[in-house]
């Protein structure tokens, strides 16, 4: 299987989407010349056109519309976000017009549309670009939620997500665009909706989703030399939530720990809780514990964000917690 | 504003008591002297009453928890008043009742030389100690939902299995561990019932054979055993005690008692040796006086304190005027009495006051021993069993029911002559009961 980087994966699964349906359009702030603020475009533009690679102005909040009036009218836009935090721009199109249109209009209206870009921390991009912003779009019935972690999911996610007839969100990261990890060839499609065990253990369930997940890696590798097996359920998908996988883990190890680069305050993180306390009540042998970013507005200085963010030895501290092995 | 009701002083002693129940709830209508909470202090349980009329706005201490004299263990007010966070945490406040020294103060909490093996059919090597109950340290007991699962599953007990989460919270592991040990059938210990039943044959309970060591148990210390400890350490180094010790010839008490039953009274031992000790301390007023502070209280009544050994402790309740009393009000009295303090019923004014004890373990087959006086009190009888003896009369040996009474007289305010006097007048009284008609 050939190794992609992140990047890669997702400009392979444009242009085979592009390619498989004719319907399906590229657009956004540079992804045309310039191949994309963070190359995932690369070469589409000439290998597409430019009626189906649009160079759009910096203007989120109109070519957001333009995208949900094309879907609506029968194509399937894929709309590139430089980053998710400018995207809050067009929060009015993605939340009160792709969202509803469907519902509103009795089914009479569809919003096939996908909205992508980075989200979370690029490294010293201050308060106002290093924003986790997922939760705050799983919160609205209408839209799906992903956030895929390696590059394999990445394509196959972005692919099902361009086949899917309702409106997309897709969270991709800055830290993730270099990632590299085998992808599948051709027809490679991960269903929407559906978590992933990413390891398998057997003492705790650590619950995490997008780059978050490479710390938790980490942190399992360590634990594992401490003899704690830890299993990572990769959510991949926010909205709808996997509840049948979360359960599943849980009724195997009783005990969870959940990381999220986004703030604790109703985080996607609080709602895997609920989920647990309501329906893994009998099967908890500890309180969940919740890794995320501080509550805080990120700093710039490197040591600040660093701080911030949760981390390896952070994951691994709420895991010895949970599992009542506390130094101290 | 929301009243707070506190903790109160429920006997002279009490330091801090245990809420073992709420008689209402959060929400609930309340008038003022109606009973809301039982609450153990360390000699008894006794009921609170709510001196405000109002609604029981919150319980800021909950059952099987503690919390000091003074402090507020709930709060009253207006129907849906809000209690300021604040308030509800219980601060512990110094409003411990003083008792004026001149009254007959605090009663005896416990002879300790005397405490009474638990009141059951004892196989003294058998005895399984009772699992320590997190519920009554904690305030409940903690267990996650995964462990409570296990348990009821496995058809463990929680409340026997030791936490080891945080605050000793009973979590998986604790519950595998448990599983994974050979399932004694540990027999079943009894309730701590009622009548102590006099030691025949200990019954055989088969000591169940463990391979694995166990670790001691760490048992929380309940209110009454660490008022007994605070006291006895006092007690020994502070009240210099001398020793006298007397055999009594019991054939005519013996006969006493057989010709009670033909009047169908049940007369104990202990009931005749109690009026004996009473009629005796009426003809030797030397003896029945208490010190307290710097004065020496002379008492005019008879009141005589029996020791009762109950779960976890003794206590001493106070048959008064018992010299004035017959053989039959005595009994039924004593035995009310020894009733009540097992089930931890009694007022303080019925534990409180007398100048003496009288401790029996004869019930237990034990033939003499040494009490511990029981402050205020300046005496204590230790009373033995009653046993047939070879002793020799008129030369010849001769086979008597005889029995032991040892006193420990407080040489602060008795001496041994007093107490010498007061022992034979005693003996006297057992050995000719007759005289205790006059």
């Amino acid at each position: 299987m050939p190794e992609l980087m992140y990047r890669e994966a997702l400009n392979q699964a444009l242009a085979e989407e592009m390619e498989r349906d004719n319907r399906v359009f590229l657009m956004g702030e540079e992804v045309g010349r310039y191949n994309g603020a963070f190359k995932v475009s690369q070469g589409l533009l000439d290998r597409f056109g430019s009626a189906r690679v649009v160079d759009a102005p910096i203007s989120e909040l109109g070519f957001t519309g333009l995208g949900v009036g094309a879907a609506m009218m029968g194509l399937r836009p894929v709309i590139e976000m430089m980053t998710w935090n400018f995207a809050i721009l067009a929060m009015d199109q993605i939340v009160n017009n792709a969202a509803k249109l469907r519902h509103m209009s009795g089914g009479q209206l569809r919003c096939p549309i996908v909205f992508r870009g980075p989200g979370g921390a690029g490294g010293r991009l201050s308060s106002q670009h290093s924003q986790a912003l997922e939760a705050n779009y799983a919160h609205f019935p209408g839209l799906k939620v992903i956030a895929p972690a390696t590059p394999a999911d990445a394509k196959g996610m972005l692919k099902a997500a361009i086949r899917d007839e309702n409106p997309v969100v897709m969270f991709e990261g800055e830290r993730l665009y270099a990632i590299k990890g085998e992808v599948p060839e051709g027809e490679h499609v991960v269903p929407l909706g559906k978590a992933d065990v990413k390891r398998e253990g057997k003492d705790v369930s650590i619950i995490t989703w997008s780059r978050m997940y490479y710390f938790c890696e980490e942190a399992a590798q360590q634990l594992e030399k401490e003899g704690i097996s830890a299993e990572i359920l990769d959510l991949r998908t926010l909205r709808p939530l996997d509840e049948e996988a979360i359960l599943a883990t849980v009724r195997k190890t009783n005990r969870v720990v959940i990381v999220e680069e986004g703030w604790p305050l109703a985080g996607v993180g609080a709602s895997v809780v609920d989920l647990l306390q309501s329906k893994a009540f009998d099967h908890l042998d500890a309180p969940v514990h919740r890794v995320t970013g501080l509550d805080i507005n990120m700093s710039y200085a490197a040591n600040l964000e660093a701080a911030a963010q949760p981390d390896a030895p952070k994951i691994i501290a709420a895991v010895k917690k949970v599992l009542y092995r506390e130094e101290g | 504003m929301a009243t707070p009701v506190q903790m109160p002083a429920l006997s002279p002693t009490m330091k801090e008591g245990k809420i073992t129940k709420w008689l209402k709830k959060e929400g609930d209508k309340i008038s003022s002297g109606e009973a809301i909470a039982e609450v153990e202090t360390d000699k008894s349980n006794l009921e609170v009453e709510a001196y405000d009329d109002g609604y029981l706005l919150k319980i800021a201490v909950g059952e099987d928890q503690m919390a000091p004299v003074g402090a507020p263990i709930a709060f009253i007010g207006e129907k849906g008043e809000k209690v300021e966070a604040g308030a509800a945490a219980p601060a512990p406040k110094a409003t411990s009742a003083e008792a004026p020294k001149a009254t007959p103060a605090p009663a005896p909490m416990a002879p300790a030389a005397a405490p009474a093996p638990a009141p059951r059919a004892v196989a003294p090597v058998a005895a399984v100690p009772t699992p320590p109950r997190r519920e009554e340290v904690e305030g409940r007991l903690r267990a996650s939902p995964l462990a409570k699962k296990m348990a009821r599953e496995q058809g463990l007990e929680l409340a026997e299995l030791q936490g080891t989460g945080p605050q000793g919270r009973i979590v998986k592991r604790d519950v595998e561990a448990a599983m994974a040990q050979p399932r004694a059938e540990a027999p079943a210990a009894p309730a701590l019932r009622a009548v102590p039943a006099p030691a025949k044959k200990p019954a055989f309970i088969p000591v169940p054979f463990r391979a694995e060591r166990q670790e001691p148990v760490a048992k929380p210390i309940s209110s009454m055993r660490r008022v007994i400890a605070q006291r006895m350490a006092e007690v020994k180094p502070g009240v210099p005690h001398f020793y006298l010790a007397i055999e009594v010839e019991m054939d005519a008490a013996m006969k006493v008692r057989e010709e009670a039953k033909a009047l169908e009274a049940k007369v104990s031992v202990n009931d005749l040796v109690i009026k004996a000790a009473a009629v005796a301390l009426r003809r030797s007023p030397k003896m029945n006086v208490s010190l307290q502070g710097d004065q020496v209280l002379q008492f005019s009544n008879v009141d005589v304190g029996i020791a009762v050994a109950i779960e976890d402790g003794l206590i001493t309740p106070i048959l008064k005027d018992a010299d004035q009393k017959g053989l039959a009000t005595i009994s039924g009295e004593a035995r009310d009495l020894a009733e009540r303090a097992r089930n931890r019923k009694l007022r303080p004014e019925e534990y409180t006051g007398g100048t003496l004890t009288v401790s029996n373990l004869g019930m237990y087959g034990i033939d003499q021993f040494i009490a511990v006086i029981n402050p205020p009190h300046a005496g204590i009888l230790a009373v033995g069993a009653v046993t047939d003896k070879v002793v020799v009369r008129d030369g010849q040996m001769v086979v008597r029911k005889m029995m032991s009474v040892t006193l420990s007289g407080d040489h602060r305010v008795i001496d041994g002559a007093v107490g010498a006097e007061y022992l034979r007048e005693l003996k006297a009284l057992l050995e000719h009961p007759m005289r205790l008609l006059f």
